[in-house]
Protein backbone atom coordinates (compact mmCIF):
# COMPACT_ATOMS: atom_id res chain seq x y z
CA UNK A 1 0.00 0.00 0.00
CA UNK A 2 1.42 3.01 -1.38
CA UNK A 3 1.85 6.33 1.49
CA UNK A 4 -0.22 8.33 -0.65
CA UNK A 5 -3.12 6.04 -0.34
CA UNK A 6 -3.70 6.38 3.37
CA UNK A 7 -5.20 9.60 3.54
CA UNK A 8 -7.85 8.90 1.40
CA UNK A 9 -8.51 5.24 3.38
CA UNK A 10 -9.01 7.26 6.49
CA UNK A 11 -10.77 9.98 5.06
CA UNK A 12 -13.24 6.80 3.62
CA UNK A 13 -13.28 5.07 6.87
CA UNK A 14 -14.10 8.55 8.93
CA UNK A 15 -16.57 9.18 5.63
CA UNK A 16 -18.60 5.78 6.35
CA UNK A 17 -19.19 6.42 9.82
CA UNK A 18 -21.26 9.49 9.01
CA UNK A 19 -22.76 7.96 5.62
CA UNK A 20 -24.30 4.87 7.86
CA UNK A 21 -25.12 7.38 10.77
CA UNK A 22 -27.94 5.57 12.51
CA UNK A 23 -26.13 1.99 12.12
CA UNK A 24 -22.54 4.06 13.80
CA UNK A 25 -24.58 5.45 16.51
CA UNK A 26 -26.30 2.06 17.73
CA UNK A 27 -22.67 0.35 17.42
CA UNK A 28 -21.38 3.38 19.50
CA UNK A 29 -24.67 2.79 22.20
CA UNK A 30 -24.03 -0.83 22.13
CA UNK A 31 -20.27 -0.07 22.77
CA UNK A 32 -20.76 2.11 25.87
CA UNK A 33 -23.50 -0.38 27.17
CA UNK A 34 -21.05 -3.65 26.98
CA UNK A 35 -17.99 -1.19 28.33
CA UNK A 36 -20.25 0.15 30.77
CA UNK A 37 -21.38 -3.31 32.30
CA UNK A 38 -18.20 -4.61 31.62
CA UNK A 39 -16.14 -1.74 33.78
CA UNK A 40 -18.67 -1.55 36.57
CA UNK A 41 -18.19 -5.23 37.07
CA UNK A 42 -14.56 -5.03 37.23
CA UNK A 43 -14.81 -2.02 39.52
CA UNK A 44 -17.46 -3.68 41.83
CA UNK A 45 -15.13 -7.21 41.82
CA UNK A 46 -12.05 -5.66 42.12
CA UNK A 47 -13.18 -3.58 45.46
CA UNK A 48 -15.15 -6.58 46.61
CA UNK A 49 -11.69 -8.13 46.11
CA UNK A 50 -10.43 -5.91 48.40
CA UNK A 51 -12.73 -5.67 51.03
CA UNK A 52 -12.23 -9.63 51.30
CA UNK A 53 -7.84 -9.32 51.34
CA UNK A 54 -9.16 -6.61 54.38
CA UNK A 55 -11.22 -9.06 56.15
CA UNK A 56 -8.86 -12.09 55.61
CA UNK A 57 -5.75 -10.13 56.90
CA UNK A 58 -7.60 -9.85 60.20
CA UNK A 59 -8.36 -13.79 60.31
CA UNK A 60 -4.90 -14.69 63.07
CA UNK A 61 -4.14 -18.10 65.03
CA UNK A 62 -4.18 -17.02 68.90
CA UNK A 63 -0.83 -19.09 70.17
CA UNK A 64 -1.32 -19.65 73.87
CA UNK A 65 2.32 -20.62 75.73
CA UNK A 66 2.73 -23.11 78.75
CA UNK A 67 1.67 -21.19 81.82
CA UNK A 68 4.70 -22.56 83.52
CA UNK A 69 6.85 -20.43 81.77
CA UNK A 70 7.91 -16.89 83.69
CA UNK A 71 6.97 -13.85 81.78
CA UNK A 72 10.56 -13.32 80.16
CA UNK A 73 10.66 -16.97 78.93
CA UNK A 74 7.25 -16.72 77.44
CA UNK A 75 8.39 -13.19 75.66
CA UNK A 76 11.06 -14.88 74.04
CA UNK A 77 8.64 -17.22 72.12
CA UNK A 78 7.72 -14.13 69.79
CA UNK A 79 11.38 -14.37 68.52
CA UNK A 80 10.77 -18.07 67.27
CA UNK A 81 7.63 -17.43 65.97
CA UNK A 82 8.67 -14.56 64.07
CA UNK A 83 11.44 -16.69 62.45
CA UNK A 84 8.49 -19.13 60.76
CA UNK A 85 8.22 -18.10 56.63
CA UNK A 86 4.11 -16.87 56.69
CA UNK A 87 4.31 -14.60 59.98
CA UNK A 88 3.44 -11.18 59.32
CA UNK A 89 3.17 -9.99 62.80
CA UNK A 90 2.86 -12.20 66.38
CA UNK A 91 1.83 -9.60 69.09
CA UNK A 92 2.17 -10.71 72.26
CA UNK A 93 -0.52 -10.49 74.87
CA UNK A 94 -0.15 -10.69 78.79
CA UNK A 95 -2.59 -12.87 80.93
CA UNK A 96 -3.21 -9.27 82.59
CA UNK A 97 -3.82 -7.67 78.74
CA UNK A 98 -6.02 -10.70 78.73
CA UNK A 99 -8.13 -10.59 81.35
CA UNK A 100 -9.23 -7.09 80.67
CA UNK A 101 -9.59 -8.33 77.19
CA UNK A 102 -12.09 -10.86 78.82
CA UNK A 103 -13.76 -8.49 81.01
CA UNK A 104 -14.36 -5.65 78.58
CA UNK A 105 -15.76 -8.67 76.15
CA UNK A 106 -18.09 -9.93 78.80
CA UNK A 107 -19.39 -6.10 79.50
CA UNK A 108 -18.18 -6.61 83.50
CA UNK A 109 -20.28 -9.55 84.00
CA UNK A 110 -20.75 -10.12 87.46
CA UNK A 111 -20.48 -14.00 86.89
CA UNK A 112 -16.65 -13.81 86.05
CA UNK A 113 -15.66 -11.61 88.59
CA UNK A 114 -13.47 -14.36 90.18
CA UNK A 115 -11.94 -14.77 86.93
CA UNK A 116 -7.99 -13.95 88.05
CA UNK A 117 -5.13 -13.58 85.49
CA UNK A 118 -3.43 -16.31 86.76
CA UNK A 119 -6.13 -18.17 85.15
CA UNK A 120 -5.26 -17.18 82.21
CA UNK A 121 -2.53 -18.04 79.29
CA UNK A 122 -0.04 -15.84 77.97
CA UNK A 123 -0.60 -15.83 74.00
CA UNK A 124 0.46 -14.30 71.01
CA UNK A 125 -1.96 -13.02 68.31
CA UNK A 126 -0.34 -14.01 64.96
CA UNK A 127 -1.42 -12.46 61.53
CA UNK A 128 -0.22 -14.33 58.57
CA UNK A 129 1.03 -13.26 55.25
CA UNK A 130 -0.95 -16.10 53.32
CA UNK A 131 -3.85 -17.22 55.13
CA UNK A 132 -4.36 -20.04 52.21
CA UNK A 133 -1.42 -21.64 54.13
CA UNK A 134 -3.31 -20.96 57.47
CA UNK A 135 -2.89 -25.04 58.38
CA UNK A 136 0.38 -25.35 57.78
CA UNK A 137 1.47 -22.45 60.11
CA UNK A 138 -0.40 -23.56 62.74
CA UNK A 139 1.20 -26.54 62.12
CA UNK A 140 4.35 -24.98 62.46
CA UNK A 141 3.10 -23.36 65.62
CA UNK A 142 2.59 -25.75 67.46
CA UNK A 143 5.89 -27.65 67.32
CA UNK A 144 7.44 -24.64 68.63
CA UNK A 145 8.56 -25.46 72.26
CA UNK A 146 6.50 -23.77 75.59
CA UNK A 147 3.51 -23.75 73.02
CA UNK A 148 0.77 -25.61 74.51
CA UNK A 149 -2.26 -24.63 72.37
CA UNK A 150 -3.48 -22.59 69.21
CA UNK A 151 -6.75 -21.43 68.56
CA UNK A 152 -7.41 -20.54 63.92
CA UNK A 153 -10.29 -20.24 62.01
CA UNK A 154 -9.56 -22.27 59.13
CA UNK A 155 -12.96 -22.32 57.71
CA UNK A 156 -13.48 -18.83 58.10
CA UNK A 157 -10.23 -18.08 56.20
CA UNK A 158 -11.04 -20.91 53.66
CA UNK A 159 -14.39 -19.03 53.13
CA UNK A 160 -12.92 -15.63 52.53
CA UNK A 161 -10.58 -18.05 49.78
CA UNK A 162 -13.31 -19.10 48.34
CA UNK A 163 -15.55 -16.26 47.78
CA UNK A 164 -12.35 -14.23 46.10
CA UNK A 165 -11.89 -16.98 44.09
CA UNK A 166 -15.34 -17.23 42.74
CA UNK A 167 -15.36 -13.67 42.61
CA UNK A 168 -12.52 -14.49 40.27
CA UNK A 169 -13.95 -16.66 38.15
CA UNK A 170 -17.41 -14.67 38.14
CA UNK A 171 -15.38 -11.66 36.82
CA UNK A 172 -13.51 -13.14 33.60
CA UNK A 173 -16.90 -15.02 32.62
CA UNK A 174 -19.20 -11.74 32.72
CA UNK A 175 -16.45 -9.93 31.03
CA UNK A 176 -15.41 -12.51 28.10
CA UNK A 177 -19.53 -13.06 27.94
CA UNK A 178 -19.88 -9.38 27.40
CA UNK A 179 -16.71 -8.84 24.82
CA UNK A 180 -18.10 -11.01 22.85
CA UNK A 181 -21.97 -9.77 22.75
CA UNK A 182 -20.16 -6.63 21.80
CA UNK A 183 -17.94 -7.68 19.26
CA UNK A 184 -20.85 -9.60 17.37
CA UNK A 185 -22.92 -6.29 17.91
CA UNK A 186 -20.23 -4.04 16.07
CA UNK A 187 -19.24 -6.79 13.66
CA UNK A 188 -23.20 -6.59 12.68
CA UNK A 189 -23.13 -3.21 12.36
CA UNK A 190 -20.19 -3.06 9.51
CA UNK A 191 -21.91 -6.13 7.87
CA UNK A 192 -24.99 -4.39 7.51
CA UNK A 193 -22.87 -0.96 6.40
CA UNK A 194 -21.13 -3.44 4.28
CA UNK A 195 -24.01 -4.57 2.66
CA UNK A 196 -24.68 -1.25 1.43
CA UNK A 197 -21.54 -0.93 -0.06
CA UNK A 198 -21.93 -4.01 -1.41
CA UNK A 199 -22.14 -2.71 -5.16
CA UNK A 200 -19.14 -0.50 -4.28
CA UNK A 201 -17.33 -3.17 -2.80
CA UNK A 202 -18.08 -5.30 -6.39
CA UNK A 203 -16.83 -2.54 -8.31
CA UNK A 204 -13.28 -2.39 -6.45
CA UNK A 205 -12.93 -6.15 -6.71
CA UNK A 206 -13.60 -5.97 -10.51
CA UNK A 207 -11.09 -2.83 -11.21
CA UNK A 208 -8.84 -5.04 -9.31
CA UNK A 209 -8.10 -3.47 -5.88
CA UNK A 210 -6.57 -5.30 -3.09
CA UNK A 211 -8.95 -6.49 -0.37
CA UNK A 212 -6.13 -4.60 2.05
CA UNK A 213 -7.30 -1.57 0.37
CA UNK A 214 -10.83 -2.40 0.59
CA UNK A 215 -10.60 -3.57 4.10
CA UNK A 216 -8.48 -0.56 5.64
CA UNK A 217 -11.59 2.08 5.60
CA UNK A 218 -14.02 -0.67 7.48
CA UNK A 219 -11.62 -1.18 9.53
CA UNK A 220 -10.86 2.41 10.26
CA UNK A 221 -14.82 2.86 10.40
CA UNK A 222 -14.85 -0.11 13.53
CA UNK A 223 -11.99 1.04 15.02
CA UNK A 224 -13.50 4.81 15.57
CA UNK A 225 -16.44 3.20 16.72
CA UNK A 226 -15.06 1.34 19.27
CA UNK A 227 -12.93 4.13 20.53
CA UNK A 228 -15.87 6.40 20.62
CA UNK A 229 -17.59 4.04 22.60
CA UNK A 230 -14.84 3.38 24.67
CA UNK A 231 -14.28 6.87 25.52
CA UNK A 232 -17.84 7.61 26.30
CA UNK A 233 -18.08 4.48 28.31
CA UNK A 234 -14.80 5.84 30.47
CA UNK A 235 -16.33 8.77 31.20
CA UNK A 236 -19.71 7.97 32.28
CA UNK A 237 -17.95 5.25 34.25
CA UNK A 238 -15.72 7.59 36.09
CA UNK A 239 -18.88 10.05 36.86
CA UNK A 240 -21.58 7.13 37.85
CA UNK A 241 -18.49 6.09 39.98
CA UNK A 242 -18.36 9.07 42.07
CA UNK A 243 -21.66 9.49 42.74
CA UNK A 244 -22.12 6.08 43.76
CA UNK A 245 -19.31 6.10 46.13
CA UNK A 246 -20.80 9.75 47.76
CA UNK A 247 -24.27 8.29 47.97
CA UNK A 248 -23.08 5.15 49.62
CA UNK A 249 -20.89 6.82 52.01
CA UNK A 250 -24.09 9.61 52.88
CA UNK A 251 -25.90 6.30 54.33
CA UNK A 252 -22.76 3.99 55.33
CA UNK A 253 -22.51 5.54 58.50
CA UNK A 254 -20.46 2.21 60.25
CA UNK A 255 -17.67 2.80 57.39
CA UNK A 256 -18.71 -1.24 56.66
CA UNK A 257 -17.60 -0.20 52.95
CA UNK A 258 -14.12 0.99 51.72
CA UNK A 259 -14.02 1.92 47.86
CA UNK A 260 -10.89 2.74 45.89
CA UNK A 261 -10.77 6.02 44.29
CA UNK A 262 -11.49 5.93 41.08
CA UNK A 263 -8.30 8.27 39.93
CA UNK A 264 -6.20 4.99 41.47
CA UNK A 265 -7.98 2.77 38.64
CA UNK A 266 -7.34 5.50 36.43
CA UNK A 267 -4.11 3.55 34.38
CA UNK A 268 -5.67 0.55 34.52
CA UNK A 269 -9.35 1.48 33.37
CA UNK A 270 -7.65 3.89 30.19
CA UNK A 271 -5.54 0.70 29.34
CA UNK A 272 -9.14 -2.26 30.11
CA UNK A 273 -11.62 0.48 28.09
CA UNK A 274 -9.20 1.29 24.86
CA UNK A 275 -8.23 -2.10 24.34
CA UNK A 276 -11.69 -3.16 24.71
CA UNK A 277 -12.65 -0.63 22.43
CA UNK A 278 -9.78 -1.36 20.26
CA UNK A 279 -10.34 -5.46 19.80
CA UNK A 280 -14.48 -4.76 19.18
CA UNK A 281 -14.01 -2.30 16.66
CA UNK A 282 -11.03 -3.55 14.90
CA UNK A 283 -11.77 -7.54 14.97
CA UNK A 284 -15.76 -6.56 14.64
CA UNK A 285 -15.28 -5.24 11.66
CA UNK A 286 -12.36 -7.24 10.11
CA UNK A 287 -13.83 -10.54 10.77
CA UNK A 288 -16.96 -9.05 9.42
CA UNK A 289 -15.88 -7.70 5.55
CA UNK A 290 -14.16 -11.26 5.07
CA UNK A 291 -17.50 -12.30 3.57
CA UNK A 292 -17.61 -9.59 1.11
CA UNK A 293 -14.51 -9.56 -0.37
CA UNK A 294 -14.39 -13.27 -1.64
CA UNK A 295 -15.73 -12.52 -4.96
CA UNK B 1 -3.29 -12.39 -25.01
CA UNK B 2 -5.95 -14.78 -24.07
CA UNK B 3 -5.27 -18.45 -24.09
CA UNK B 4 -7.78 -21.24 -23.45
CA UNK B 5 -6.20 -24.86 -23.62
CA UNK B 6 -8.71 -28.11 -23.60
CA UNK B 7 -10.51 -25.93 -20.53
CA UNK B 8 -13.62 -27.75 -18.66
CA UNK B 9 -15.36 -26.17 -15.60
CA UNK B 10 -17.30 -28.58 -14.05
CA UNK B 11 -19.84 -26.71 -11.00
CA UNK B 12 -20.34 -28.47 -7.53
CA UNK B 13 -23.45 -29.13 -8.78
CA UNK B 14 -21.84 -31.68 -11.39
CA UNK B 15 -22.83 -30.01 -14.57
CA UNK B 16 -20.06 -29.45 -17.38
CA UNK B 17 -20.35 -25.48 -18.10
CA UNK B 18 -17.02 -26.02 -20.04
CA UNK B 19 -16.33 -29.10 -21.46
CA UNK B 20 -13.28 -28.97 -23.65
CA UNK B 21 -12.88 -25.29 -24.97
CA UNK B 22 -9.69 -24.42 -26.47
CA UNK B 23 -9.26 -20.98 -28.36
CA UNK B 24 -6.52 -17.81 -28.68
CA UNK B 25 -7.23 -14.50 -28.66
CA UNK B 26 -4.39 -12.41 -29.60
CA UNK B 27 -3.06 -8.98 -28.33
CA UNK B 28 -4.91 -6.06 -30.22
CA UNK B 29 -7.62 -8.57 -31.63
CA UNK B 30 -11.03 -7.50 -32.07
CA UNK B 31 -13.06 -10.13 -31.18
CA UNK B 32 -16.85 -11.47 -30.69
CA UNK B 33 -18.07 -14.74 -28.38
CA UNK B 34 -21.58 -15.76 -29.15
CA UNK B 35 -23.70 -18.57 -27.76
CA UNK B 36 -27.33 -18.95 -26.11
CA UNK B 37 -27.85 -18.57 -22.72
CA UNK B 38 -26.36 -21.13 -20.88
CA UNK B 39 -23.51 -21.89 -23.66
CA UNK B 40 -20.59 -21.24 -21.00
CA UNK B 41 -19.94 -17.49 -22.14
CA UNK B 42 -20.18 -16.23 -18.57
CA UNK B 43 -18.10 -18.86 -17.84
CA UNK B 44 -15.33 -17.83 -19.58
CA UNK B 45 -15.44 -14.33 -18.76
CA UNK B 46 -14.96 -15.41 -14.84
CA UNK B 47 -12.42 -17.95 -15.55
CA UNK B 48 -10.54 -14.41 -17.71
CA UNK B 49 -11.30 -12.29 -14.59
CA UNK B 50 -9.78 -14.63 -12.16
CA UNK B 51 -13.71 -15.27 -10.63
CA UNK B 52 -13.00 -19.17 -11.33
CA UNK B 53 -10.79 -21.84 -11.65
CA UNK B 54 -10.52 -24.30 -14.67
CA UNK B 55 -11.52 -27.49 -13.19
CA UNK B 56 -8.87 -28.45 -16.02
CA UNK B 57 -7.13 -27.43 -18.73
CA UNK B 58 -4.96 -24.55 -19.01
CA UNK B 59 -6.25 -20.91 -18.81
CA UNK B 60 -3.85 -17.78 -19.80
CA UNK B 61 -4.26 -14.75 -19.46
CA UNK B 62 -1.79 -11.58 -19.88
CA UNK B 63 0.92 -13.55 -18.02
CA UNK B 64 -1.21 -14.93 -15.16
CA UNK B 65 -1.68 -18.72 -15.34
CA UNK B 66 -5.15 -19.12 -14.01
CA UNK B 67 -5.32 -22.29 -13.07
CA UNK B 68 -2.43 -21.66 -10.39
CA UNK B 69 -2.76 -18.06 -9.68
CA UNK B 70 -2.64 -17.02 -5.76
CA UNK B 71 -5.47 -15.14 -5.04
CA UNK B 72 -3.24 -11.79 -3.91
CA UNK B 73 -2.47 -12.11 -7.57
CA UNK B 74 -6.12 -11.98 -8.75
CA UNK B 75 -6.58 -7.93 -8.29
CA UNK B 76 -3.13 -7.64 -10.29
CA UNK B 77 -4.84 -9.83 -13.35
CA UNK B 78 -7.69 -7.67 -12.91
CA UNK B 79 -6.18 -4.49 -13.53
CA UNK B 80 -5.35 -5.89 -17.10
CA UNK B 81 -8.62 -6.32 -18.00
CA UNK B 82 -11.30 -4.14 -18.41
CA UNK B 83 -14.72 -5.05 -17.76
CA UNK B 84 -17.97 -3.71 -18.99
CA UNK B 85 -21.26 -4.93 -18.17
CA UNK B 86 -24.98 -4.43 -19.72
CA UNK B 87 -26.03 -3.02 -16.78
CA UNK B 88 -23.24 -0.54 -16.38
CA UNK B 89 -22.81 -1.02 -12.70
CA UNK B 90 -21.86 2.78 -12.06
CA UNK B 91 -22.17 4.09 -8.60
CA UNK B 92 -25.30 6.15 -8.26
CA UNK B 93 -24.02 8.77 -5.85
CA UNK B 94 -20.94 9.60 -7.40
CA UNK B 95 -20.48 11.85 -10.50
CA UNK B 96 -19.34 10.70 -14.24
CA UNK B 97 -16.21 12.31 -13.06
CA UNK B 98 -15.92 10.51 -9.54
CA UNK B 99 -17.07 6.80 -10.64
CA UNK B 100 -13.90 7.22 -13.45
CA UNK B 101 -11.75 8.61 -11.10
CA UNK B 102 -12.91 5.97 -8.42
CA UNK B 103 -11.68 3.37 -10.18
CA UNK B 104 -8.22 4.83 -10.75
CA UNK B 105 -8.22 5.73 -6.67
CA UNK B 106 -8.44 2.55 -5.64
CA UNK B 107 -5.71 1.00 -7.33
CA UNK B 108 -3.69 3.22 -5.39
CA UNK B 109 -2.86 6.25 -8.50
CA UNK B 110 -1.82 9.38 -7.16
CA UNK B 111 -4.52 12.52 -7.40
CA UNK B 112 -2.42 13.85 -10.01
CA UNK B 113 -2.43 10.81 -12.48
CA UNK B 114 -6.21 11.15 -11.75
CA UNK B 115 -6.33 14.70 -12.66
CA UNK B 116 -4.47 14.25 -16.18
CA UNK B 117 -6.19 11.08 -16.79
CA UNK B 118 -9.85 11.23 -16.24
CA UNK B 119 -10.62 13.91 -18.65
CA UNK B 120 -8.38 12.26 -21.22
CA UNK B 121 -10.73 9.20 -21.12
CA UNK B 122 -13.93 10.92 -20.93
CA UNK B 123 -13.12 12.80 -24.03
CA UNK B 124 -12.31 9.75 -25.76
CA UNK B 125 -15.61 8.56 -24.60
CA UNK B 126 -17.24 11.31 -25.11
CA UNK B 127 -18.28 12.53 -21.95
CA UNK B 128 -16.05 15.67 -21.20
CA UNK B 129 -19.15 17.93 -20.88
CA UNK B 130 -20.77 15.64 -18.97
CA UNK B 131 -18.74 15.14 -16.09
CA UNK B 132 -20.43 16.81 -13.32
CA UNK B 133 -23.33 14.91 -14.45
CA UNK B 134 -24.66 11.76 -11.91
CA UNK B 135 -25.62 8.48 -13.99
CA UNK B 136 -29.38 8.84 -13.29
CA UNK B 137 -29.20 11.92 -15.15
CA UNK B 138 -28.14 10.00 -18.19
CA UNK B 139 -29.14 8.17 -21.13
CA UNK B 140 -28.27 4.30 -21.39
CA UNK B 141 -25.90 4.88 -24.31
CA UNK B 142 -24.08 7.94 -21.93
CA UNK B 143 -24.07 5.65 -19.26
CA UNK B 144 -22.71 2.47 -21.01
CA UNK B 145 -20.22 4.49 -22.47
CA UNK B 146 -19.11 5.98 -18.61
CA UNK B 147 -19.01 2.13 -18.20
CA UNK B 148 -16.40 2.20 -21.16
CA UNK B 149 -14.04 5.16 -19.90
CA UNK B 150 -14.00 3.23 -16.44
CA UNK B 151 -12.73 -0.03 -17.82
CA UNK B 152 -10.41 1.75 -19.66
CA UNK B 153 -9.09 4.43 -17.34
CA UNK B 154 -6.36 1.88 -15.67
CA UNK B 155 -5.19 1.35 -19.19
CA UNK B 156 -5.59 -2.44 -19.14
CA UNK B 157 -4.20 -4.73 -22.14
CA UNK B 158 -7.79 -5.68 -22.74
CA UNK B 159 -11.23 -5.25 -22.36
CA UNK B 160 -13.83 -7.77 -22.38
CA UNK B 161 -17.42 -6.24 -22.51
CA UNK B 162 -20.80 -8.50 -21.62
CA UNK B 163 -23.49 -8.20 -23.63
CA UNK B 164 -22.62 -3.97 -24.01
CA UNK B 165 -25.62 -2.95 -25.61
CA UNK B 166 -28.10 -5.51 -24.24
CA UNK B 167 -30.41 -2.20 -23.26
CA UNK B 168 -29.64 0.30 -25.97
CA UNK B 169 -31.43 1.29 -28.90
CA UNK B 170 -29.91 0.00 -32.35
CA UNK B 171 -28.62 3.68 -32.92
CA UNK B 172 -27.12 3.46 -29.68
CA UNK B 173 -25.63 0.20 -30.02
CA UNK B 174 -23.67 1.49 -33.36
CA UNK B 175 -22.02 4.07 -31.27
CA UNK B 176 -21.11 1.66 -28.46
CA UNK B 177 -19.53 -0.67 -31.03
CA UNK B 178 -17.96 2.10 -32.82
CA UNK B 179 -16.33 3.48 -29.67
CA UNK B 180 -15.31 0.11 -28.78
CA UNK B 181 -13.86 -0.42 -32.45
CA UNK B 182 -12.25 3.07 -32.28
CA UNK B 183 -10.78 2.23 -28.80
CA UNK B 184 -9.41 -1.34 -30.31
CA UNK B 185 -7.45 0.46 -33.21
CA UNK B 186 -5.90 2.63 -30.49
CA UNK B 187 -3.69 -1.31 -29.25
CA UNK B 188 -6.33 -2.69 -26.50
CA UNK B 189 -8.11 -6.15 -26.95
CA UNK B 190 -11.41 -6.41 -27.77
CA UNK B 191 -13.79 -9.25 -26.39
CA UNK B 192 -16.96 -8.47 -26.89
CA UNK B 193 -20.04 -10.99 -25.51
CA UNK B 194 -23.34 -10.07 -27.69
CA UNK B 195 -26.63 -11.51 -28.78
CA UNK B 196 -26.64 -8.89 -31.38
CA UNK B 197 -26.76 -10.98 -34.80
CA UNK B 198 -26.87 -7.63 -36.48
CA UNK B 199 -24.00 -6.32 -35.09
CA UNK B 200 -21.84 -8.94 -35.37
CA UNK B 201 -22.51 -8.98 -39.27
CA UNK B 202 -22.00 -5.39 -39.56
CA UNK B 203 -18.75 -5.27 -37.91
CA UNK B 204 -17.46 -7.91 -39.51
CA UNK B 205 -14.51 -9.25 -37.00
CA UNK B 206 -13.74 -12.63 -35.77
CA UNK B 207 -16.43 -14.70 -34.10
CA UNK B 208 -16.36 -17.57 -31.54
CA UNK B 209 -19.71 -19.09 -30.88
CA UNK B 210 -20.14 -21.71 -28.32
CA UNK B 211 -23.05 -23.81 -27.75
CA UNK B 212 -22.96 -26.34 -24.82
CA UNK B 213 -19.79 -25.85 -23.75
CA UNK B 214 -17.74 -26.21 -26.70
CA UNK B 215 -16.17 -23.97 -29.28
CA UNK B 216 -18.61 -24.99 -32.36
CA UNK B 217 -17.08 -22.52 -34.33
CA UNK B 218 -14.47 -20.05 -34.96
CA UNK B 219 -13.17 -17.51 -37.70
CA UNK B 220 -14.43 -14.03 -39.56
CA UNK B 221 -17.44 -15.96 -41.08
CA UNK B 222 -17.77 -18.49 -38.34
CA UNK B 223 -20.94 -15.97 -37.23
CA UNK B 224 -23.07 -17.38 -39.77
CA UNK B 225 -23.39 -20.60 -38.82
CA UNK B 226 -24.62 -19.94 -35.86
CA UNK B 227 -28.31 -19.30 -34.75
CA UNK B 228 -29.29 -18.18 -31.43
CA UNK B 229 -31.65 -20.56 -29.68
Amino acid sequence: MKINNIGYLLKEGFRGIFLHGFMSFAAVCVTVACLLIVGSFSILAYNLDIMVENLNKTSEILVYVDSSLSDAEARSIGTKINTLSNILNAKFVSREEALEDFIADHDGDSAFSGVQAEDLRHRYVVTLEDNTLMKQTDAQLKQIPGVVKTSAAYELAEGFTTIQSVLHIVTVAVMAVLLVVSLLIISNTVKLAMYDRKEEIGIMKMVGATNGFIRLPFVVEGFTLGMMGALLAFGLEWVMYDALIEKISTVDSLQLFSFVAFQELLMPMVAVFGAAGLFVGIVGSWTSIRKFLDV
Amino acid sequence: MIEFVDVVKSYTQGNKALNGVSMQIEDGEFCFLVGPSGSGKSTIIKLITGELKPTSGNVHVNGYSLERIRKREIPYLRRTVGVVFQDYRLISKMTVYENVAFAMRVVGAREREIKDRVPYVLELVGLSNKAGRHPGEMSGGEQQRLAIARALVNNPSMIIADEPTGNLDPQRSFEIMALLQEINNLGTTMLVVTHDQNLVKHFRKRVISINEGVVVNDGLEAFYGYEDK
